[in-house]
């Protein structure tokens, strides 16, 4: 049962030479086999190639070497360039694109022996909250396979909950790491903007981008942001700064922090289970010694309209490069470029990808680019200066990651701007460009997971991990497993 | 003058956006963006009531600022790796339409 176990336990286990690399691989490649069916979290899994490198890993640590992930194996959501592997960000329109270089994250942990050995599924171009946008078909939800598992990094998330992974990377445009991890019960990091190169990251909006872990619990979260946050050359955006000791930071009394609750994230619209649980977990934070106060972010009403117009805007910039020319699918029978593009372009993107395409070229096009595009940038700042005047009262704030909990399959598919207003306490934060993690803090009815966000401002990590551990450790959600059989998927999903 | 538009800002002609992003649609597809893209672009609307006179547009969430590297040749990706991404090559390029007769 090695693949139950977390990262750091794992690690422990290895270095204490209790188990090999092979060992754990093979014990997560098993679990693939006996619920990934179910699942379907993975788009590709090179089982030769992961039993390769673990032997690798075992060979190296036989000889004295000391990688902080040595022979650990970790699972990539399909949009970050692992060199030589699938990169399909869940599209048609990249099928069969094989990376030629490491993502500068991917190649951190690839330098501490990390082992790599498959691809996550996910929304198409990280556009969505369910998965249900992939080309390649809907990942499952583990605690109930008939609900979606969030999105967009949903893949991530759904393997790590049911253990067929030990940890795994996902990317966080206005939501897509912590959403999913609160629908799935795991814990998902998005770091503050700039803070892990986007170098190897299929861009989707890059003034909102960042890589961020999805693990068992924050010790692991703590763990990979270590090896992957810090300036990269390749990706003039990060942050020039020393990267702290986050174990250091990881303590289990909250005395002297101040925790704020932004008063506009309770209002109405709350699912009742997710507003209970919530509020549990407030209490357990005040038991752990923080002090609570209430605070007040009075631009969230506005935050999903500016973030519809931004990201969208630059994603119909940055998708420009998907024309039939240089790489994955080309449309047949093109009479000359122009058609090219626009035949590869229609067949190639999926519906949400394309409307998102129209929405952005639209907001940025003359005549409503003032309107829009300048207009959202302007209400951006607002938002931006809602955080700082906040987190002047108190270090982290606390809130819900997702209104509610999961929904079922198909039900919000027909109506994206339903979909789009579950995103509320999770865009601000992109937004802004500061850090939120999301915790596990107990169920809903139907055994659907509740996720707990944590937010702190930029390069508040160390605030933020060590508030999502002290109160991890004062519970024991984390050791709540999905139990997954056909039969979950009838389970009544209640309110 | 802006807000002009915006009051006109009623319907997206998402066919004729479609072809400003380079992207055919089916006559289905269109219909059904119209309606949708109708109902997210009124909900845009809601920004109007915020006064953002004088309030600094923000493109980025870090203060960027130039990054210079060192001018060092250094190798790029290998060609054939790169070309083996390519629907249609020959000879180290990739092929197109014709371009110009």
């Amino acid at each position: 049962m090695l693949n139950t176990l977390t990262l750091h336990e794992v690690l422990e286990s290895l270095n204490r030479g209790e188990c090999r690399s092979e060992d754990v691989v093979g014990s997560v490649l098993e679990a693939i086999h006996r619920t990934d069916g179910m699942l379907h979290g993975y788009l590709t899994v090179n089982e030769a190639d992961a039993m390769s490198q673990a032997k690798a890993a075992d060979l190296a640590r036989s000889g004295g070497a000391k990688g902080r992930l040595l022979g650990v194996p970790i699972a990539i959501k399909d949009v970050l360039n692992v060199k030589g592997q699938p990169c399909t960000c869940g599209s048609k329109i990249l099928k069969g694109y094989v990376s030629p270089y490491d993502a500068t994250a991917i190649a951190r942990l690839r330098a501490e022996g990390a082992v790599f050995l498959g691809r996550t599924n996910m929304d198409e171009f990280a556009m969505g909250s369910t998965t249900e946008n992939s080309a390649y078909g809907i990942t499952r939800n583990p605690w109930n396979l008939g609900c979606v598992p969030g999105g967009s990094s949903g893949g991530s998330a759904a393997v790590v909950a049911a253990d067929e992974a030990i940890a795994a990377l996902g990317s966080d445009t206005g939501g897509s790491v912590r959403q999913p991890a609160s629908f799935c019960g795991c814990v998902g990091l998005k770091p503050t903007y700039g803070w892990i190169s986007r170098y190897g990251l299929t861009a989707f909006a890059s003034s909102l981008d960042q890589i961020g872990p999805m693990t068992k619990d924050v010790r692991d979260a703590a763990l990979l942001l270590q090896i992957m946050a810090g300036q990269d050359p390749a990706d003039s955006t990060t942050i020039h700064a020393s990267v702290p000791d986050y174990q250091a930071a990881l303590k289990t009394d909250l005395r002297g922090i101040t925790v704020g609750l932004p008063k506009e994230y309770f209002v109405g619209g709350l699912h009742p289970d997710v507003e209970r649980r919530v509020q549990e977990a407030i209490e357990v934070c005040r038991q752990a010694g923080a002090r609570v106060v209430e605070v007040s972010l009075p631009h969230t009403r506005v935050a999903v309209d500016t973030y519809y117009i931004i990201a969208p805007a630059e994603a119909s910039a940055n998708l420009s490069r998907f024309d039939g020319v240089r790489y994955g699918f080309r449309a047949e029978g093109a009479l000359d470029p122009l058609d090219l593009y626009k035949k590869t372009r229609a067949e190639g993107f999926g519906p949400e990808v394309k409307r998102r395409i129209i929405l952005g070229t639209y907001v940025l096009s003359s005549g409503y680019y003032d309107a829009f595009y300048l207009r959202a940038q302007k209400v951006r700042t607002l938002i931006r200066r809602d955080f700082e005047a906040a987190f002047k009262q108190c270090s982290v704030m606390l809130s819900p990651v997702s209104p509610t909990p999961a929904y079922r399959i198909g039900e919000n598919s027909t109506d994206p701007l339903q979909m789009y207003l579950g995103d509320i306490f999770t865009v601000p934060v992109n937004l802004a460009g500061i850090c939120g993690l999301s915790v596990p803090c107990g169920f809903a009815a139907g055994n659907l997971p509740v996720g707990l966000q944590v937010m702190g401002p930029a390069l508040g990590e160390e605030s933020i991990l060590r508030v999502g551990y002290a109160y991890e450790q004062a519970t024991n959600w984390r050791c709540r497993r999905p139990e997954m059989t056909r039969a979950n998927s009838r389970q009544g999903v209640g309110v | 003058m802006a807000d002009d538009k915006l009051q006109s800002a009623k319907t997206i002609d998402v066919r004729y956006v479609a072809n400003l992003a380079r992207l055919n649609l089916t006559s289905d597809e269109a219909v059904q963006f119209q309606s949708q893209l109708d109902h997210i672009v009124d909900h845009f609307n809601q920004l109007r009531s915020l006064n953002v006179d004088g309030v600094e547009p923000m493109a980025h969430a870090t203060p960027i600022q130039n990054v210079f590297r060192d001018d060092i040749v250094y190798p790029g990706l290998d060609r054939d790796v790169v070309l083996n991404n390519a629907p249609a090559q020959s000879g180290g390029l990739i092929l197109v339409p014709t371009i110009v007769e």
